[in-house]
This record gives C-alpha cells, sequence and structure tokens, in this order.
C-alpha cells in the first residue's frame, strides 16, 4: 500500500517538472516570432463590424499575398466590444495595431494618452471615416405600436431598447440623434431637448453595455417595442432573424454616425507592423472595400460606390455633430462625462 | 421508528404532495430545464453542424486554451491548498486567522473584480505597467492575464476541501510519525497524503470545473481576441454575439459536459470509497 505510494511521489515529481516546463514553453510561445511566420495585425473595433471585417479582412489578405509574392502572409485578428470599453482596453494594454472604432471621441481618448497621433483624423480620407452610418428604429413585424419618427419613443406605452452611452459608441450616437432631433422641433432648445431625451431614457427597461447587446435583447429575448440602432445593425437583424419578424422605421430625421479608424502609432511602431496598418487601411477606402461595406449596409463614403446602392440606403436629413454639437470634447464634456447630463437623466428616472 | 413514520404521516397528503411537486417543479426549473436547452439548442440542426461548429478552428483554440488554463491553475492551487492546509491544521503560528481569511477571500470578491485587480495592477497605466513594459513584458489581454486571473479565482477550492477535514483529523499521527524518526516529506507522504487524498482529490475536481468554467474574471483581463485569448466561456459569448447560435450552444455544451464528467467521475469515486470517505469526510 505504501510502497507503491512512494513510487508515485517519484513519478509526480517528475510529471510536475515536465507540466511546469510544458506550461512555461506554451506560455512564451505566442510572444516568439520566426521570420517566416505569419505578419499579424490586431484590430479592436466595435460590436456591429463583425460580419463586415471578416469579409473584408480575407480579401485584404489576399491582396497582400498577391501583392508581396513570397513574403509573409498576413492574418488579421479581430477582437469585438462596446466601442467605449474597447477603447479603455487599448489604453489598458491591448495592443490593437489599428482600431476602428463607433465613436471620433473614443479614438481622442486613446490619442490623449499619446498612443496615436492627435491629428489622426486628418491623416485619412473623409475625417479617416471609410463608411457611415445613421441610427434607424427596428420595431416588430407590422409596426404594432404605430412607431413612425423620434416623438413617438416617448409614448406611454413604448418601450425603447438603446445600449448605455457610457460604454457603448451606437448608444451615444442614438442619444445625440434625439437630441437633436428635439432640438429641431418648433420651439427646441437646449432645455426642452434635454426634457425630451430624458422622457426618452425613462421608456428603456434594458440598458445594455453594447450595440450588440441591445440587438440580442430586443430580437432574440423579445423584450421591448422599438430598438434604436445603427442602420446597418437593423438591416443584419433583418437578414438573420427573417424579414417575417421585425422590420425598419426611418425617422424624418437622424444623426451622420462617423465610426472611425486609426492605426495605433506606439503598438505599430513597437510590432513593426506600420506598413502593413497603413495598407489595410487605406484598404478600406478602395471600391472593393467599399462594395463589402455597402454588402453590409454600411454607407460607403465613396459617393459613386454610394449611388449604386441608393435604393438600400434611404435619403434622410442628416445632421453632423460637428454642426449640432461642437467638438467630441464638447460633447463628452456636457453629456456623458460623469456627472453630466446622461448622469443626471438616468439619477432622475431612477428615483421616479 | 413507527412513531416517527406515524408522526409524519400526520400530514395532510394534499401538502406532502405539493412539496414534493414544488421540489421536483424547482429542480426542473432551475437545474434540468437550463441543461437540456443547452443540448437542444446545440443540436437544433443535427450532429453535422454540431461537429462542425466543434471543429472550428476558433473553437478548437478556445478549447486548448482553457485546457492549458486549467492545466496551469489547477496543479499550481493544488499545491498551494496542500501547503495552506498543512500550515493551517499542523501548526500554530500568528496570523493563522488572517490567512484563512485571505484563502477565502476570492471566494467572496466577485470574479469582476478579480480580474479590474490585475488590470489595474499590471495594465499598461497600472502599478506595475510601464516598468513591465520596459522589459516587454505583457501581462494583461495575454494568455498570462487570463492565466492570473483564473489561478487567483480557483485558489480558495483545495484548501476549503482539505482544512476541515485535517483540522479534525487532527496532529497525532504526524507527531507519532515525527517520534519514529520520519522526515517531514515522508510523514507528509506516508501519512498525511493517504489521509486526505479522497477530500483532494474532490477538491481538484472543484477546482478543475471552476477553472474550465470561469468567465467574469477571465473576461476582464482577455482582450477577447478570437482563436488567441478567447477561452471557452469567453468564445460562447462572441458566437452568441454573432448570431452563430447553434455554435455558441454547441462550445457551451461541451463545457457542461465537462462539468458532467467531473460530477460523474466524482460519483463514481464516492460510491467506490464510501466507507472510506464515510471515515474521512467530517463535513
Amino acid at each position: 500500500m505504501t510502497r507503491p505510494l512512494w513510487r508515485c511521489v517519484e513519478l509526480g515529481r517528475r510529471m510536475l517538472l515536465a507540466a511546469g516546463l510544458a506550461a512555461l514553453a506554451a506560455c512564451g510561445a505566442p510572444q516568439q516570432s520566426s521570420p517566416s511566420a505569419p505578419v499579424r495585425l490586431l484590430n479592436v473595433s466595435y460590436d456591429p463590424t463583425r460580419e463586415f471585417y471578416r469579409e473584408a479582412n480575407q480579401v485584404f489578405a489576399q491582396h497582400w499575398a498577391a501583392e508581396h509574392p513570397g513574403q509573409a502572409q498576413i492574418e488579421i485578428e479581430m477582437s469585438h466590444g462596446g466601442s467605449g470599453r474597447q477603447a479603455r482596453a487599448v489604453l489598458d494594454g491591448l495592443e490593437a495595431d489599428v482600431v476602428t472604432l463607433a465613436v471620433p471621441y473614443d479614438i481622442d481618448q486613446i490619442a490623449a494618452s499619446g498612443l496615436i497621433a492627435t491629428d489622426w483624423r486628418g491623416r485619412l480620407p473623409h475625417n479617416s471615416a471609410p463608411y457611415t452610418s445613421t441610427m434607424v428604429f427596428l420595431v416588430r413585424h407590422g409596426n404594432p405600436k404605430n412607431i413612425h419618427d423620434w416623438s413617438d419613443l416617448v409614448r406611454d406605452d413604448v418601450a425603447v431598447i438603446t445600449p448605455n452611452p457610457k460604454t457603448s459608441g451606437g448608444a451615444r450616437w442614438n442619444y445625440l440623434a434625439a437630441w437633436g432631433y428635439a432640438l429641431r422641433q418648433p420651439g427646441g432648445n437646449a432645455a426642452s431637448a434635454r426634457e425630451f431625451v430624458r422622457r426618452l431614457y425613462a421608456h428603456v427597461p434594458v440598458l445594455d453595455t453594447g450595440a450588440r447587446g441591445s440587438t440580442t435583447t430586443f430580437a432574440q429575448r423579445g423584450i421591448g417595442d422599438v430598438l434604436i440602432t445603427w442602420e446597418n445593425e437593423a438591416f443584419l437583424a433583418l437578414q438573420e432573424f427573417g424579414e417575417t419578424q421585425f422590420e425598419i422605421v426611418v425617422p424624418s430625421v437622424s444623426i451622420l454616425a462617423e465610426p472611425s479608424v486609426a492605426l495605433v502609432d506606439r503598438n505599430v511602431d513597437q510590432h513593426g507592423t506600420r506598413a502593413a496598418a497603413e495598407a489595410y487601411l487605406n484598404f478600406l477606402y478602395t471600391p472593393e472595400a467599399q462594395e463589402l461595406a455597402a454588402k453590409h449596409f454600411f454607407r460607403p463614403s465613396d459617393p459613386s460606390v454610394l449611388a449604386r446602392h441608393a435604393d438600400t440606403f434611404r435619403q434622410i436629413p442628416l445632421f453632423t455633430v460637428d454642426e449640432v454639437f461642437g467638438t467630441w470634447a464638447d460633447v463628452h464634456r456636457t453629456h456623458f462625462a460623469d456627472g453630466a447630463i446622461f448622469d443626471q437623466i438616468t439619477a432622475g428616472v431612477r428615483r421616479q | 421508528m413507527s412513531d416517527r413514520r406515524s408522526a409524519a404521516k400526520r400530514d395532510p397528503s394534499w401538502l406532502a404532495g405539493a412539496l414534493i411537486a414544488l421540489a421536483v417543479l424547482y429542480f426542473v426549473l432551475v437545474l434540468l430545464l437550463p441543461l437540456v436547452t443547452v443540448f437542444a439548442e446545440a443540436l437544433r440542426r443535427g450532429f453535422g453542424e454540431y461537429f462542425a461548429a466543434l471543429q472550428e478552428p476558433d473553437a478548437l483554440a478556445a478549447i486548448r486554451l482553457t485546457l492549458l488554463v486549467a492545466a496551469i491553475a489547477v496543479p499550481l492551487n493544488t499545491v498551494f491548498g496542500l501547503a495552506a492546509a498543512w500550515a493551517v491544521t499542523k501548526f500554530q503560528f500568528w496570523g493563522k486567522s488572517a490567512l484563512l481569511t485571505l484563502i477565502d477571500l476570492p471566494f467572496s470578491i466577485s470574479p469582476v473584480i478579480s480580474g479590474l485587480v490585475f488590470v489595474l495592477l499590471y495594465g499598461a497605466r497600472g502599478w506595475f505597467g510601464p516598468l513591465l513594459d520596459q522589459y516587454d513584458i505583457h501581462v494583461i489581454f495575454s494568455v498570462t492575464g487570463v492565466v492570473l486571473a483564473t489561478v487567483l479565482v480557483t485558489l480558495p477550492f483545495v484548501a476549503r476541501e482539505l482544512i476541515p477535514l485535517m483540522q479534525a483529523q487532527g496532529s497525532d499521527e504526524e507527531a507519532a510519525a515525527a517520534t519514529l524518526g520520519a522526515s517531514g516529506w515522508r510523514t507528509f507522504f506516508l501519512v498525511t497524503l493517504p489521509n486526505i487524498k479522497w477530500a483532494l482529490m474532490y477538491g481538484v475536481l472543484l477546482c478543475t470545473a471552476r477553472a474550465m468554467g470561469e468567465f467574469g474574471a477571465v473576461a476582464v483581463v482577455s482582450g477577447h481576441i478570437r482563436g488567441e485569448t478567447a477561452t471557452m466561456p469567453l468564445h460562447v459569448e462572441i458566437l452568441y454575439n454573432e448570431y452563430s447560435f447553434v455554435a455558441a450552444f454547441a462550445v457551451a455544451s461541451l463545457l457542461a459536459l465537462f462539468a458532467l464528467v467531473t460530477l460523474a467521475v466524482k460519483s463514481l469515486l464516492e460510491a467506490r470509497f464510501a466507507q472510506q470517505l464515510a471515515a474521512q469526510r467530517w463535513r
């Protein structure tokens, strides 16, 4: 009884040593890179771009292989999540080579820490927004609650699903779109807009952290009467869940959402991937990538590609953040910073 | 005996029935249905798609990473748990109750906090982040971070399983071994270990189950890179967010299967060694 145990001890000691070595080797492995290993780019993105980048990355990798014969292949890794949370992760050390986030402000935040040059917005065409979008409504099939415009969202019988603007980029566009709509109403001013937005958030039963979470809440779990979301996300939901379940309602006016892209200077210089990252971002502006963007329901920035898809993207008046709100730093300070208007109105909603 | 039975029979039969129904309903709603749902959703489009989902490269990478994390965290915490239980139960020293409380800490704090502390310590803007960065060491958003967070969360399992048993057993046998001239190691392997082996096995099983299933702490430190730093629970979330419900549930069912196997092994051990367990398990 006791003899075998002793033998087990000896065996165990050796196995532990082996396991420890194996673990060390496994831990060390991801850091090693040999010259023939593929060039790896990490694209840290927001929620609704999953399907677009999955396809765009493949096409880019093929182009890269064709243009650089005999050289290392390129592999693009993706990380998705709420835009604000993703920016935080990059600030905390997630080694993104490029960021493709929902809101320019999130990239500004990363730039403020010195990881990205502060003039990043001017480095690429169209304010570094290769594709744009706008915020629309997704309602249940047949539009049972008869929702046609922003004013219908604050009716007593309507439950609205939108994510939390503190963590989600899409949610910030939703919030600003609602604010801008209220400003444009007769007699609209900052006070009436604030009241409108407060009433809107009083109708929100679930505040998810990201746009995709909200879509799942609305579509999969069946909560709420209307989802305010990215136009592309709404189209995708129709495609995924079938047109017999939902329909899209385009409001009378909305916001021009400019999801932006930038390469993370400090990380690409550390990884030696600047050329590849630049090629990758420039690729997003090519007609081929613009077609892919349109296919995944992002509005292409290239006017000729956009014109080809005019029947998909309804033309409605779109106001920009620059026109209505000024800079993103102003927007953040006034609306989304700790203790700013969003915090004030949600604190008020909770007290009621 | 017969008295007690007649006393029990005095309860009206409808009450007994209602209570049993309630218990069964609770069991079915809370335990059985979710488990059945996982497998039903995973197999909704047949076995072909189920196995295809599990053989997808990112899913395989997630499975590999999960097993690797468990393979590192479980041995570490087994050694730590043994050492801690040994120290706490066989010796008297100053600060012992503080140590006991510390061991329990990962049980009582939220896993999200367990993850966040590592971001605050080793993140780029954390206490040691800039220093580590100089030497090109990356802890957060890498496999290392995932392992660290899992080690922290699963730290108490083995120790907590051993301490009550070893306390109850006392240190008489070890003292006897010492008087007979056995070395510390010899005492441990020939006296202590045989006494606690079932409790140890049980602790290791629980620790393994938790190491593979941990979501909260790992979600904070992972960076969510598909095929690289996504463990199985994180991969389930990614797939679910991509509307790949069948694939999400397929990976989830594999996790559930791991848990079921763990439980089966545990039950098997208990059934086979019921007597020894009864003699040893005091809790």
